[in-house]
C-alpha cells in the first residue's frame, strides 16, 4: 500500500520540494478563497473613511485603502475571483484547443492548414490590444475576461497538441496499433490522447497564473471586474494611485500575484518532471 | 499445400517531385502455410514498401499500380478498410524493427496487450490472463509483474519479446517480422531466432522474414526471396540459393557477407555502384549497371528463369550460374 503510494503521481510529487512548495501555495490559495468570509476579519465592502489608508496593524492585518476598506479581506475575497477566473478560463480554453489541436494533427491536410492559420492569427494579437477592443464591445465583467482568455490562448494549446499529435501519428507504435487493427478512433483516444495529456496539463498548470495575471492586468486598466469588486487587480489598481504616500496597499496586492504565479510555475515544472515517462527516475 | 500469403504482379508507386518512383515492379512471392520465407536485399530495396503493402498502410503519397496481394484467397488490394482492419492484428501481424520505439511509452505492457484483443468477448481479467500468458510463453520472467511495467523499464531484448507476444496473441495466420534482430546484440539475436522457431510450430503461422542478414535467413527459413531495386530477382528454397546462386546479385550478396569471410582482408568487399534511379529505371535487367557478367542480352527483360525445382531467377543466364 505504502509502495504504491511512492510509485503514484501525488506520492512522487511529495517527494520532490518545489512540488511540495507549490502545493502548500495552491492549497493555502484554494482554502483562503472556500473560507474567505470566515478568515476575513472584517466585511471586505465596510468603508471606514475615519480609518483612510491605515497602515498595516493588528485590526488591519494589512492595512486599509482610499476608502478605509481592509485589504486583507479584500484579497481574500479576491482569490475567489482570480481562482474561478482561472479555472474556468484554463478548462474552456484547453478543451477548445485540445479537441482542434487533435482534430489539426490527425485530420486532413487542408483542415490542418485552415486550424494552424487560426490559431496563428489569434496569436497575432496582443492579449491587451484584444482585450482593450473586446472589453468596449461587450459588457464589463468576468464573463468578458473569461472570453478574452480562452480568444487568446486556446491557440497555444492547440498548436502544442497539434505538434504531439503530428510527430505521434508518424511514431513506430502508432504504425504498429494500425498493424495490429485500430481504428482511428481507438488510435486517438487510447493512444495518442495518452500521450499529448502529459504536455497539455503542463501547459495547463503553467497558464493558470499567466489567466490571473490577465485578469488582474484588465482589472488594473479598469476593463475587467465592474468598480468595486475586490479583484486582486482593482486592489493594485487603487494602491498604484497612492503608491507615494501609502505604498503598503500596492504590495499588499502585488504579493498573492506574486505567490500564486510561482506556486503554479513550480506546480507545472514538477508536473513536467514527473509526467515524461522517460524523465522518470524508474524504481 | 496453400500458400498464406500470394503476391502477384505487386507494382508500387511513390509520388515525389521528379516522377513517379517505381519502389516495387512486378513483385511476386509466395509464403506457403506454416512455413518461414526470408526477405533478404540491401536498404532501398523496397523491403519497408512491400510490408507497407502487404498490410495496405501506405504512405499518402504511395499508390498500388497494379498486383494482388492475397491471403489465404481473399484478395487485400482495394478491400474495404472495415475489413482489412478487421484483419490486421487479427490474420496478418506486424514485429517491428526497432523495440525502442514500437510499444506506446505512456501505455503500461498489460494495457497495450489488452488492447490488441479488443475483439474479444472476454472480460478484462481474461484478457489480462492471457497477456500474462503470452509474456511467459516469450520468455519473460515474473509475466505477472510486467503488465504493470511502461515499455521504459524493459530492455530492448525484453520490449522485442513483448513485441513478439503482442504480435502472436491473436495466433495470427501470417506474422512479418521486419528486421525483429537488427536493433539487438548478438546473442539476444539467436535468442529471438529461436523463439520465432518456436512459436512458429506451436501457433503453426507462417512468417515473412525480413532481413539484411544473410546467415539468419538462412538459419531460420525455408526459402528465401531476395530483391534488388524494387524487384524480386531470385527466390528459392534457402539452401538452394545460397549454395548455387542464380542470380549474379545474389552470388555477389554471399560474396560480400562478412560471416563467411575465412581470411582478413583490409577492406570488405562491395559491390561496386549505386542502386539506379527509380524515378526511370533502366530497360532490360535491373542489375546490368553493376553486373560484370552483363552481354548485349541484358538490354531486355529477363523473364523468371527455373534453375531446380521452385527455385528461379530473373536472369538470361540463371541456368549457368546455378549449376
Amino acid at each position: 500500500m505504502m509502495r504504491q503510494f511512492r510509485h503514484s503521481l501525488l506520492g512522487r510529487l511529495l517527494a520532490d520540494p518545489m512540488a511540495v512548495f507549490a502545493l502548500t501555495i495552491i492549497i493555502g490559495l484554494v482554502v483562503v478563497a472556500i473560507f474567505a468570509d470566515a478568515i476575513s476579519p472584517h466585511d471586505h465592502t465596510l468603508m471606514n473613511l475615519a480609518d483612510r489608508f491605515a497602515p498595516p496593524s493588528t485590526t488591519y492585518w494589512l492595512g486599509t485603502d482610499n476608502l478605509g476598506r481592509d485589504t486583507f479581506s479584500r484579497l481574500a475575497q479576491g482569490s475567489r475571483i482570480a481562482l474561478y477566473v482561472a479555472l474556468v478560463a484554463v478548462s474552456i480554453s484547453g478543451m477548445i484547443g485540445l479537441i482542434l489541436g487533435m482534430i489539426a494533427g490527425f485530420g486532413p491536410r487542408w483542415l490542418d492548414n485552415l486550424l494552424l492559420f487560426i490559431f496563428d492569427t489569434l496569436r497575432a494579437y496582443p492579449t491587451i490590444i484584444l482585450a482593450l477592443a473586446l472589453a468596449a464591445l461587450l459588457p464589463r465583467g468576468l464573463s468578458t475576461v473569461i472570453i478574452v482568455v480562452v480568444i487568446t490562448s486556446f491557440s497555444e494549446y492547440g498548436r502544442v497538441v497539434r505538434t504531439q499529435t503530428l510527430s505521434l501519428k508518424n511514431a513506430e507504435f502508432i504504425l504498429a496499433e494500425r498493424a495490429m487493427g485500430a481504428s482511428p478512433a481507438r488510435m486517438v483516444f487510447h493512444h495518442i490522447l495518452p500521450n499529448v495529456l502529459g504536455p497539455f496539463f503542463i501547459l495547463a498548470a503553467m497558464n493558470l497564473p499567466v489567466v490571473i495575471t490577465i485578469e488582474a492586468g484588465m482589472s488594473f486598466l479598469g476593463i475587467g471586474v465592474p468598480p468595486g469588486t475586490p479583484s486582486w487587480g482593482a486592489t493594485l489598481k487603487d494602491g498604484f494611485d497612492y503608491i507615494r504616500n501609502t505604498p503598503w496597499i500596492i504590495i499588499a496586492g502585488g504579493l498573492p500575484l506574486i505567490l500564486v504565479t510561482l506556486g503554479f510555475t513550480f506546480l507545472g515544472e514538477a508536473l513536467r518532471d514527473q509526467l515524461d515517462p522517460k524523465l522518470r527516475k524508474s524504481r | 499445400m496453400t500458400d498464406t500469403l500470394t503476391v502477384d504482379g505487386l507494382t508500387v508507386h511513390y509520388a515525389t517531385r521528379e516522377g513517379a518512383l517505381q519502389a516495387l515492379r512486378d513483385v511476386a512471392l509466395d509464403v506457403p502455410a506454416g512455413q518461414i520465407v526470408g526477405i533478404v536485399g540491401e536498404s532501398g530495396c523496397g523491403k519497408s514498401t512491400l510490408i507497407n503493402a502487404l498490410l495496405q498502410l501506405m504512405p499518402e503519397n504511395a499508390r498500388i499500380a497494379a498486383g494482388s496481394v492475397r491471403l489465404e484467397g481473399e484478395e487485400l488490394v482495394g478491400a474495404a478498410q472495415r475489413r482489412l482492419r478487421d484483419m490486421r492484428g487479427r490474420d496478418i501481424s506486424v514485429v517491428f524493427q526497432d523495440p525502442m520505439t514500437s510499444l506506446n511509452p505512456v501505455l503500461t505492457i498489460g494495457r497495450q496487450m489488452r488492447d490488441i484483443q479488443y475483439r474479444e468477448p472476454c472480460d478484462r481479467a481474461e484478457k489480462l490472463r492471457r497477456a500474462a500468458a503470452m509474456l511467459g510463453r516469450v520468455g519473460l520472467p515474473d509475466p505477472q509483474a510486467r503488465l504493470d511495467a511502461y515499455p521504459h523499464e524493459l530492455s530492448g531484448g525484453q520490449r522485442q519479446r513483448v513485441a513478439i507476444a503482442m504480435a502472436v496473441l491473436m495466433r495470427p495466420k501470417l506474422l512479418i517480422a521486419d528486421e525483429p534482430t537488427t536493433a539487438l546484440d548478438a546473442t539476444l539475436e539467436v535468442q529471438i531466432i529461436e523463439l520465432l522457431k518456436e512459436l512458429q510450430r506451436e501457433i503453426g503461422c507462417a512468417i515473412l522474414f525480413i532481413s539484411h542478414h544473410l546467415g539468419v535467413i538462412a538459419e531460420l527459413c525455408d526459402r528465401v526471396v531476395v530483391m534488388y531495386a524494387g524487384e524480386a530477382v531470385e527466390e528459392g528454397p534457402v539452401a538452394d540459393v545460397f549454395l548455387h546462386p542464380s542470380h549474379p546479385y545474389t552470388a555477389k550478396l554471399i560474396e560480400c557477407d562478412p560471416g563467411r569471410m575465412k581470411t582478413r582482408a583490409k577492406l570488405l568487399p562491395a559491390i561496386p555502384g549505386d542502386l539506379p534511379d527509380l524515378t526511370a529505371p533502366p530497360e532490360g535487367c535491373i542489375f546490368r549497371d553493376r553486373c560484370d557478367k552483363a552481354t548485349d542480352l541484358c538490354r531486355t527483360k529477363p523473364n523468371p528463369v527455373a534453375v531446380n525445382g521452385t527455385h528461379w531467377a530473373r536472369c538470361h543466364y540463371a541456368a549457368e550460374y546455378g549449376a
